[in-house]
C-alpha cells in the first residue's frame, strides 16, 4: 500500500526522530511511504482559537495534497482528530465538504493504522525500560484511541508498562491554551508529571508529541530525570 | 484586556500557586469519583441511561412551549400562583412584591442557584429583609459573605477547622470540629428560623409538566422544612427544568444523585403539587412559582448549543474538569462555574465579556464524557471561541494566523522559518524567561525543546 505520511509541523521542526521512526516502521512493513512537501500544518492553532476563516485556507491546501491518497497516517492524535473529526465540521456547507469527509475517512492515527487497519501489533521492537503511557485527550476522546498504543507496547521486548494514576486527565497543553493561560496549564502539567513520577517509570511515552513537549518542558525545568518519547521511537527501537 | 479576563487570570494565578487548596479539592473530587463510579456500575448500562436522559431532555427542550403551558395549567388548577419573569430584574421585582404584600420580614431559603443567578439575596437584604440559607453549605458561605464555590457543594473549599472558627466567630459557638457537632450548631439556628420565618423560598430540580409538580432534591431535609413550615412558599425555577412526564423522574432522580454526588438517590426527593388543599393538615397556604427565562430563550434559539439547556445542574462536569480542579470555583467569577458555566455564561451575560472562560480550556473533553445528559460541552467552548472571533476578531491574533498559514504550508517559507529559528536559538537562550523573551508565556515555567539542525523534511529530502 502507498501510505501518505502527514508529519505535523512541530514534529517536523522539533521532533524529526519521531517522523523518521514512522517512515522506517511503515517501510519495514513493506509499504511505500510518500510525504508531500507542501503539507506541514493541519490548521489546528487558528481553528482551536476560533479563527475558522484563517484555518480554512491551511486545511484546504492539506485536502488538495491528500485528495488522492490511499491512506493517510498521522503520528499525532491531536492533528489526527483535526483531519478526521474537525475538517468535516470546518467545511460543512462549503464546496469542499464531500472531499473533507473523504479524506477524513481515509486518515488514521499511527497506532490505529498499525493495529486496526494493518492488524499488526508486534513490530519486533526491543526497548528494555519501565514506561508509562500518556493518552493525549484528542486521541483519547475525539478518536477513541485507548487500546491500540497499549497493544503495540505490549509486544515490545523488555518493556514494562506501568499505568499512572488519573491516566486520562489532561496534561494541560491544549495548544494556544498553554500560552494564553500559562499558570493553569502549568498547574495541570505538574499534576500529570507527579502522577508519572509516582510510577517510577523512566519514560513517558505518548502518541502525541505536543503533550510531550509540554510535559518534557516542565520536567526539564525542574531537573527531573524522567524522559519523554514518541510511541513511534519506541516501536522503532531495535 | 477586559477587567473580567484580568480578574480571572489574577485569581487563577493565585489559586494555582496555592498547592494546599488544589490538593484539598483534588482529594475531595477523587473521593467523589470513586463513589460515582460505584453508583454508575449499579446502572444496567450508564451509557444507555445517558442516551435516554439526553433524548428526554431533547424532547422537553425542543417542545418547551407546550410543556410549559401544560405545567402552568396544572399548577394553576390546584391554586398555585404562577409568575413569568423575562429577566433577573423582573424576577426580583415579582419576588420582592410577594414578600411586601405578605408584609414579610424574615425569609428562610433552601438552595437555589437561580437565586444566585439573579442576585436575590443582595436585593432582599438591601430591601431590609432577613434571609437565612438553610442548606448547610449555603449557610456557611452566606456567613462568610461568599458566593457558592461549587453549584452542588457550595463550601467544599473549607476545612472543618475553618468552619468551626467561622461558627465560633459568627454564632458564638465553641464546638469541636466534628461534622456532627458543627451540624447541630447550624441546626439550632435554623430550626428557630423555620418556625419564625414568614416566607419559605426554594429552587427546584425538575418541573413535571404532566402533573404540574416541582421536584426538589436534597440531602438535609432543609428544603422540606423550608417548604412546609412558613405560611407562604415561593419557588424560583428556570424554564428549562421542565420534564414532560412524572415517570421521567424514575431515570432523572437516580441519575442526578449518581452524577452529582455518587449517591444511589439523594436522601430527600419531594414533589410539590400545590398549596395546602381543603382538608389537608399541613403545607403553605399560598404557593408562588416564578418561572425564569433570563436569556434561556436566546440559548433555545441557538440550534447548535441548544443542548446546553439539558443541564440538570449536577456538577459532574465541574468535578472532572482539570481546570476547575486547579483554579477552583470562585476564580470563574460567575454563578455557574466549570465547563457548563463557561459554555452558558457568554449566552447569559455577553459573549465578548465572558469569552475568556471558553478560551481557558484545553478542550480535553472530560466534561462531555461525564455529562449525564450528553451536552456537547467542550465543542461548545470551541463554538463560543469561533463565534467570538467571528464577531470581533483580535487584529494581531488574526494577522498572526494568516501569516502562520502562509508560512507553514509553503515549503520554501517553512524551511526558511526553521532555519531562522535554528540560527536565532542561541540568542533566545540569552533572554530566556525575561520580558524580552518572545516565548515568555511558555518559558517562565517550561523549557523549550531544542530546534535540531536537521528537520524531518530535511532528512526526507536528502535521504538516499
Amino acid at each position: 500500500m502507498t501510505v501518505t505520511l502527514f508529519v505535523p509541523c512541530f514534529v517536523d521542526a522539533l521532533f524529526p526522530r519521531a517522523g523518521i521512526s514512522m517512515v522506517q516502521i511503515l517501510e519495514r512493513l513493506g509499504h511505500r511511504v510518500v510525504c508531500p512537501a507542501e503539507v506541514a500544518c493541519c490548521g489546528q492553532p487558528p481553528f482551536n482559537s476560533g479563527y475558522w476563516d484563517e484555518a480554512r485556507p491551511i486545511a484546504r491546501q492539506v485536502l488538495q495534497q491528500l485528495k488522492d491518497a490511499e491512506a493517510v497516517v498521522i503520528g499525532s492524535g491531536s492533528c489526527g482528530a483535526m483531519v478526521k473529526k474537525f475538517y468535516p465540521e470546518l467545511f460543512a456547507g462549503q464546496p469542499e465538504a464531500a472531499l473533507a469527509q473523504q479524506v477524513a475517512d481515509r486518515t488514521w492515527e499511527l497506532s490505529e493504522f498499525l493495529v486496526r487497519k494493518l492488524g499488526v501489533t508486534d513490530l519486533g521492537a526491543h526497548f528494555p525500560a519501565k514506561v508509562t503511557f500518556h493518552d493525549g485527550c484528542h486521541g483519547l476522546r475525539e478518536l477513541g484511541i485507548k487500546q491500540s498504543p497499549r497493544a503495540l507496547l505490549g509486544q515490545v521486548r523488555g518493556l514494562e508498562l506501568i499505568e499512572m494514576k488519573e491516566a486520562e486527565t489532561c496534561c494541560g497543553f491544549g495548544g494556544t491554551f498553554a500560552a494564553k493561560f500559562p499558570s493553569i496549564s502549568t498547574a495541570m502539567g505538574e499534576v500529570k508529571c507527579n502522577s508519572a513520577l509516582e510510577t517510577e517509570a523512566e519514560y513517558i511515552v505518548s502518541n502525541d508529541s505536543s503533550c510531550l513537549m509540554h510535559i518534557q518542558g516542565l520536567l526539564s525545568r525542574q531537573g527531573k530525570p524522567l524522559k519523554t518519547l514518541h510511541l513511534a521511537e519506541v516501536l522503532n527501537h531495535a | 484586556m477586559s477587567t473580567n479576563v484580568a480578574q480571572f487570570q489574577e485569581a487563577a494565578a493565585r489559586v494555582t500557586a496555592d498547592t494546599r487548596q488544589r490538593q484539598f479539592i483534588r482529594t475531595a473530587l477523587g473521593n467523589y469519583e470513586i463513589a460515582r463510579d460505584k453508583r454508575k456500575a449499579a446502572f444496567q448500562s450508564w451509557e444507555s441511561a445517558r442516551q435516554a436522559a439526553a433524548l428526554t431532555k431533547w424532547e422537553a427542550v425542543n417542545h418547551l412551549d407546550t410543556h410549559l403551558e401544560e405545567l402552568v395549567a396544572k399548577l394553576e388548577a390546584r391554586g398555585t400562583k404562577v409568575h413569568w419573569a423575562s429577566n433577573g430584574t423582573q424576577a426580583r421585582e415579582i419576588i420582592l412584591g410577594i414578600f411586601a404584600a405578605k408584609q414579610a420580614k424574615s425569609i428562610i431559603k433552601s438552595k437555589a442557584m437561580t437565586s444566585e443567578e439573579i442576585h436575590l439575596n443582595e436585593a432582599l437584604e438591601k430591601a431590609g429583609f432577613e434571609v437565612v440559607e438553610s442548606d448547610l453549605g449555603e449557610f456557611i458561605v452566606q456567613l462568610r459573605g461568599e458566593a457558592p464555590y461549587h453549584i452542588v457543594f457550595p463550601s467544599m473549599h473549607l476545612t472543618r477547622g475553618q468552619i468551626r472558627e467561622l461558627f465560633a466567630q459568627e454564632l458564638g459557638s465553641t464546638s469541636s470540629d466534628s461534622p456532627e457537632e458543627l451540624t447541630m450548631v447550624a441546626r439550632r439556628v435554623m430550626r428557630h428560623k423555620y418556625i419564625t420565618a414568614d416566607i419559605g423560598f426554594t429552587g427546584g430540580n425538575f418541573a413535571i409538566a404532566e402533573t404540574g409538580m416541582i421536584s426538589i432534591t436534597e440531602n438535609e431535609g432543609n428544603a422540606r422544612l423550608t417548604a412546609a413550615l412558613p405560611k407562604t412558599m415561593v419557588t424560583l425555577i428556570g424554564i428549562e427544568k421542565v420534564l414532560p412526564k412524572l415517570e421521567d423522574l424514575a431515570l432523572f432522580l437516580p441519575m442526578l444523585a449518581t452524577a452529582g454526588a455518587g449517591q444511589p438517590l439523594t436522601c430527600y426527593n419531594t414533589m410539590y403539587g400545590g398549596p395546602r388543599q381543603p382538608g389537608e393538615a399541613d403545607g403553605p397556604e399560598e404557593w408562588h412559582v416564578v418561572l425564569l427565562d433570563n436569556l434561556r430563550t436566546e440559548l433555545l434559539a441557538d440550534a447548535e448549543q441548544r443542548d446546553a439547556l439539558h443541564c440538570i445542574r449536577c456538577g459532574a462536569c465541574l468535578n472532572v474538569c482539570p481546570i476547575f480542579r486547579n483554579v477552583g470555583g470562585h476564580t470563574y467569577g460567575t454563578t455557574y462555574s466549570g465547563p457548563v458555566g463557561s459554555v452558558i455564561t457568554p449566552h447569559l451575560r455577553g459573549l465578548q465579556d465572558w469569552k475568556h472562560l471558553s478560551n481557558a480550556s484545553s478542550l480535553c473533553g472530560a466534561c462531555t464524557e461525564a455529562c449525564p445528559v450528553k451536552i456537547d460541552l467542550h465543542h461548545h467552548l470551541l463554538h463560543n471561541r469561533r463565534n467570538a472571533a467571528t464577531e470581533k476578531p483580535a487584529f494581531l491574533e488574526r494577522m498572526g494566523y494568516k501569516v502562520f498559514g502562509i508560512i507553514a504550508n509553503d515549503p520554501l517559507f517553512w524551511s526558511l522559518a526553521k532555519k531562522f529559528g535554528w540560527l536565532t536559538q542561541p540568542l533566545q537562550k540569552l533572554v530566556l524567561g525575561t520580558a524580552l523573551d518572545p516565548a515568555r508565556a511558555w518559558t517562565k515555567t517550561r523549557d523549550l525543546p531544542p530546534l535540531p539542525q536537521q528537520s524531518f523534511k530535511d532528512w526526507w529530502k536528502h535521504r538516499p
